[in-house]
């Protein structure tokens, strides 16, 4: 094995980027050393499927293609990918029974661009049942090593939640058991899992990333995105995750492809940071209120001006969100019905009776769940009072933040309210699980991009998150802000104990 | 406001989904719960707003509908290949239990 190829999963995805295409390391020892910690944290269950000879195929050919001198941005980079995007090589389940075994014909478009950019895949990442989830306890389909579905671990403390519904991804990465791992957001399920498990991660304004292939959950909001330790690992992938996918998703923004790298060391003086007092009401906790308090005055010492805001539609974000991405949710799903893919039930009477028998064994209490509500809101005489009702509101909460973005450049807040819980806490209460989301939701809805910078260590020294939200296609803007933060601190340096 | 379990079971049948009653009743529970928290957005005064279902189109491309691509055939036959996880297919065609006697 090459010199210092033990440490590897130290390096930032710049640095293995480059050691990569010098030839001082392969890509087939890089994936290696990436599948042996795979082996080695399967307690923390962050992987859902693996394909080692796959994996490995890649690798060869990035290194090939290293050695040709024709290789890619990303040649060789092992990026583990969430199971919510549809992989050809390796089975793809959206953490759902509905899907055991499932393989796709084709990858998702955010797949096949990291692939053409040489990236190798490690792995399936879990997430809860259709991305539909805040702790990853609804995930329904067993983790590698593991013969029953299992909440994904918090690496800074097993006994806590990742986060979700991108759970896996988050530990991955901060376990070092991935350099870098794609997301989906829908109402926080990257800001939320990378706060939670103290890494970055960054969602994209609504349209910039392709949404083919990613198994839908709540179309109008659903999103792509970047995690990994820091903002200038985050600015390299978003970078090859965002572009144009005109004939493939109709709701793909035609904006050029953005190298997120370029502005990341601008200067941050004079920045208005806009701070909405809805952020930090009583229901912040007082430990994450600090840290983000300390992360701010970081940022003024950075030369950037806080200005006070109002978002004052922040709370009605949730049963705003909660209605429509249901009615979205009922919607999608019913493409499983058991006839063209996925789980069928064994026994039947007729054809309304395999319907209603298989998507009742296929789909989990928390996905059923949202499909009532959805269906409820979408029936005759509840449409008008609960569905369009909240997508008028919907329009409100994109407006006020139109308001606010007269008075500064970037809002920043707390991403969550609290730090990680601990496992079963709240599994059995899912309002309690919903009402946690309301800083993150308000973004979502209003289709803006969105991200998760380490600020700092909360209650039972768990990381906390700083969120930063821009107006349309201010992705740069937020990574710029992040990577100075980085810069003069070092909370994304910090790993876990016994990783 | 509040559902009734008849609503519960209304509702189940048009998401096409079987619930047993014990299932039924606790699902009940929980989304009564989930519709106090809905009660709030109700008294919200939204006359003359219009309804947004799509965020970027509205803020960033304007108005515009959502783009339409030529009606073209642009995907090549893969029949094959994507009847390869369906639960029972037969000389090209998805089979679902007999509909008309």
């Amino acid at each position: 094995m090459s010199q210092g190829a033990n440490e590897l999963h130290q390096l930032s995805l710049a640095e293995l980027t480059q050691r990569l295409r010098d030839r001082k390391v392969s890509a087939v020892e890089t994936a290696q050393h990436f599948l042996a910690r795979m082996r080695e944290h399967q307690n923390l269950a962050a992987f859902v499927n693996v394909n080692e000879d796959v994996t490995l195929a890649q690798a060869r050919a990035a290194d090939a293609a290293i050695a040709a001198g024709n290789a890619g941005a990303l040649a060789g980079v092992p990026i583990a990918h969430k199971d919510i995007f549809v992989t050809k090589d390796f089975v793809s389940t959206a953490g759902s029974k509905m899907l055991a075994g499932y393989r796709s014909p084709f990858d998702a478009t955010m797949v096949a661009r990291l692939a053409q950019q040489g990236a190798v895949t490690l792995g399936k990442l879990s997430c809860d049942e259709f991305a539909m989830g805040s702790a990853n306890e609804s995930v329904a389909v067993p983790a590698v090593g593991h013969r029953a579905p299992i909440t994904v671990r918090n690496p800074w403390d097993p006994s806590r939640i990742a986060g979700g519904s991108s759970g896996g991804s988050a530990t991955a990465v901060a376990a070092r058991i991935a350099p870098a791992a794609s997301g989906t957001d829908t109402g926080g399920s990257i800001r939320q899992p990378a706060s939670f498990c103290g890494i970055t991660g960054i969602k994209p304004t609504y349209g910039r990333a392709s949404r083919y292939g990613m198994i839908a959950y709540a179309s109008s909001l659903d999103q792509a995105g970047a995690m990994a330790r820091s903002a200038e690992d985050c600015a390299l992938l978003l970078s090859a995750m965002c572009s144009p996918d005109p004939d493939r998703d109709s709701t793909s923004l035609d904006v050029p492809p953005e190298d997120f790298s370029l502005k990341l060391n601008d200067k941050l003086d004079g920045l208005r940071i806009g701070i909405p007092k809805e952020f930090f009401g009583k229901g912040l906790a007082g430990d994450v209120r600090a840290a983000i308090d300390a992360a701010l005055k970081e940022c003024e010492k950075l030369g950037a001006k806080l200005v006070p805001i109002s978002l004052p539609r922040t709370e009605l974000s949730i049963p705003v969100y909660y209605i429509i991405a249901p009615a979205e949710a009922s919607s999608n799903l019913s493409r499983f019905d058991g006839v063209k893919f996925g789980h069928r039930a064994d026994k039947y009477t007729d054809l309304l009776d395999m319907y209603k028998k298989t998507r009742a064994e296929g789909f989990g209490d928390e996905v059923k769940r949202r499909i009532m509500i959805g269906a409820y809101v979408l029936s005759h005489g509840y449409y008008d009072a609960y569905y369009l009702q909240a997508q008028k509101i919907r329009r409100m909460i994109a407006d006020d933040f139109q308001q606010a973005f007269k008075q500064c450049d970037v809002i920043a807040g707390p991403v969550a309210p609290t730090v990680a819980w601990k496992i079963g806490e709240k599994a059995d209460d899912p309002v309690a699980n919903y009402l946690a989301d309301i800083f993150t939701l308000p973004a979502s809805l209003a289709g803006l991009p969105g991200m998760s910078v380490p600020a700092g260590f909360g209650a039972g020294n768990m990381p906390v998150g700083l969120q930063l939200i821009g107006n349309y296609l201010q992705e740069a803007k937020l990574l710029n802000v992040a990577h100075r933060l980085q810069q003069a601190t070092d909370f994304h340096l910090r790993q876990p104990e016994g990783i | 406001m509040s559902l009734s379990f008849a609503d519960i079971s209304r509702i189940a049948n048009l998401a096409r989904l079987e619930l047993a009653p014990a299932e039924g009743e606790r699902m009940l529970a929980q989304i009564n719960d989930f519709f106090s928290i809905v009660e709030q957005m109700r008294a919200v005064d939204t006359t003359g707003i219009e309804p947004l279902s799509h965020p970027t189109m509205a803020a960033v491309c304007g108005e515009a509908a959502l783009r339409l691509r030529d009606d073209l055939a642009s995907e090549p036959d893969n029949r094959e290949a994507n009847q390869k996880s369906a639960p029972a297919v037969e000389g090209g065609l998805f089979l679902v239990p007999k509909v008309i006697e």
